[in-house]
């Protein structure tokens, strides 16, 4: 690892397409984005000297190429080109590779673009045919087991450990709903009492119908330069964002956290294996924070993959932002509403916007540029300074993004 | 109406029982290591300090502790072979002891999520996952232990 070799890029320009349900072509969403960031950034795509892309997704597989696609949307300039697949991750791993690029200074100027157009309901295997050595195909066919039944493992495991309530997880949803209100990009904009959400049909017990993320079409990109060419360039106008640290680590083994698509964690069985590791998801935002010299208490908001309402509260702990099993008490007191110590989603979240994969890792960036700026209208997190993103894509791929101004 | 034939709806992966033995999932145990895997692994050793590719077909415990569980209240798609009209079922994640791994099954018909609480003890059977063309389809099932009585 470099020392204490300056690791920032800066972030110029954030830019979203709305996330809704309309099943266009993902190019267009991520068009839409891409200009977005290139004019709140003040450069045109001729500046552009890197695209990076997240490719979109399948059923959780790669889907279509990104980065060539949207290269040759905007029309061939010679640019440099990268498409990349780490499943909901792939918008991080995007930006990683952006940021590669500038901190070893083969290039200054980067766009990095991910969007996707979705299919109705349960995410379920692609094509037919038997796939009986694909995990993903055998999960589905041997024990019916859907993404959101995962999440109902994780969910009930808080409320038999920690005690949680099928209240708080209603909470969390109440929580994001109001905070989506404002937020233009947001497909969902509607606010919801408890009542309803415990109203609305169980999916996987506990978790119901309004705390489970649908999956939506939208895009979002970023135009991320180096430090240099942003002094240069912006002149210290405005709050520059930067990003301080790029996460995208893998598990260590043993892993002992049952994940999608798997049957069986890895086994802690082995001769002198140490005791099974903290988890994978704690390790996530460990890095990131690790990478930039900070720590949880530094951070002002947090934007993390809330694929279900309760996983929201695992993150809270993942993040470092409350003990294991405090999750409960840090929502009851209020402290991840926004106006509370650390809002947690500010834009919403998943619960307000729906997953469009490739586009929802840039997402969370874009938004926290935002509120690190001061322009998060209608859902600004006073005095922000410090925010970081996480995320966990399927088949083992990590993702947090620490940002600061 | 339940098939005429039984076969496993996969190979390899558990015993049936047939024959009066109890039946297991068949997983591996590295040769080197002794990291257990289910699926069995064929090639490599998920320990990144452990270089073997020699693997023994183990039958894994078959009674573990309940690490989280839930339940299916909405039809899956397929490949999930449902049956019609689509009765909901439970699911859970399993903490094998010996092997320390979590391995995760249906709940056999008739448990509830009520009657399921982590840490809950749990023995492994075989049930029919599904029945096409005259055949049953097996596979393997947790049966709560404190649920014994009226259970198949």
């Amino acid at each position: 690892m470099p020392g204490d070799r300056d690791k920032k890029v800066a972030v110029l320009g954030a830019g979203m397409h709305e996330w809704g349900k309309w099943g266009r072509p993902f190019v267009e969403y991520g068009l839409a984005a891409a200009r977005d960031a290139m004019a709140d950034a003040g450069l045109g795509w001729r500046d552009m000297q890197f695209v990076s892309g997240a490719d979109t997704i399948r059923n959780g597989y790669p889907g279509f190429v990104s980065g060539a696609t949207f290269a040759q949307a905007l029309g061939w300039t010679g640019a440099r080109v990268s498409s990349v697949y780490a499943a909901c991750a792939s918008g991080a791993v995007a930006i990683a590779n952006a940021r590669a690029q500038i901190l070893a200074g083969l290039c200054d100027v980067a766009l990095v673009v991910g969007a996707d157009t979705t299919p109705k309901g349960f995410f379920a295997p692609v094509g037919g045919g038997d796939r009986k050595n694909d995990p993903d195909w055998l999960r589905f066919h041997l024990m019916g087991a859907t993404n959101p039944t995962y999440f109902g493992l994780y969910a009930r495991r808080r409320m038999d450990r920690f005690g949680a309530t099928e209240e708080d997880f209603a909470q969390v949803k109440v929580k994001n709903a109001r905070h989506g209100l404002a937020n233009p990009y947001a497909r969902y904009r509607k606010e919801v009492t408890v009542e309803e959400v415990l109203a609305s049909p169980m999916v996987a017990d506990p978790l119901r119908l309004l705390e489970i993320c649908a999956t939506s079409d939208g895009g979002a990109a970023l135009v991320l330069t180096s430090m240099d060419f942003a002094r240069r360039h912006a002149g210290g106008a405005e709050p520059l964002v930067t990003i301080d640290a790029v996460s995208t680590v893998t598990p260590t083994f043993p892993n002992t956290v049952i994940e999608m698509p798997n049957f069986s964690t890895d086994s802690a069985a082995a001769n002198g294996s140490a005791a099974a590791t903290a988890g994978f998801r704690p390790s996530i935002a460990t890095a990131a924070y690790a990478e930039a010299g900070i720590g949880p208490e530094d951070v002002s908001l947090a934007e993390v993959y809330d694929l279900s309402s309760a996983l929201e509260l695992d993150w809270y702990e993942d993040i470092g932002l409350c003990g294991e099993g405090e999750a409960e008490k840090l929502l009851r007191d209020g402290a991840t509403s926004l106006g509370g110590r650390v809002p947690v989603n500010p834009s919403g979240g998943l619960s307000c916007f729906g997953e469009a994969i490739p586009a929802q890792a840039i997402a969370q960036v874009c938004e926290c540029v935002w509120q690190l700026r001061g322009t998060a209208s209608g859902h600004q997190v006073e005095g922000a300074r410090v925010a970081v993103t996480a995320n966990q894509g399927l088949f083992g791929h990590g993702s947090s993004v620490l940002l600061s101004r | 109406m339940a098939g005429s034939t039984q076969i496993p709806a996969i190979d390899g992966w558990f015993t049936t029982g047939a024959g009066g033995a109890a039946p297991a999932l068949l997983g591996s145990r590295c040769t080197e290591c002794g990291t257990y895997a289910f699926p069995a692994e064929q090639s490599f050793c998920r320990n990144p300090d452990c270089g073997s590719t020699t693997f023994e077909t183990v039958e894994l415990s078959r009674r573990g502790r309940i690490w989280s569980y839930t339940d299916a209240r909405y039809q899956p798609p397929p490949p999930y072979v449902a049956a019609d009209p689509y009765v909901p079922f439970c699911l859970a994640a399993v903490e094998l002891a010996a092997e320390r791994l979590v391995v995760m099954g249906q709940v056999v018909p008739g448990v509830t999520v009520d009657d399921l609480t982590v840490g809950d003890e749990v023995e492994l059977v075989i049930d029919t996952l599904y029945s096409e063309d005259g055949t049953d389809y097996l596979v393997w099932k947790w049966r709560p232990l404190a649920a014994d009585s009226g259970e198949a």
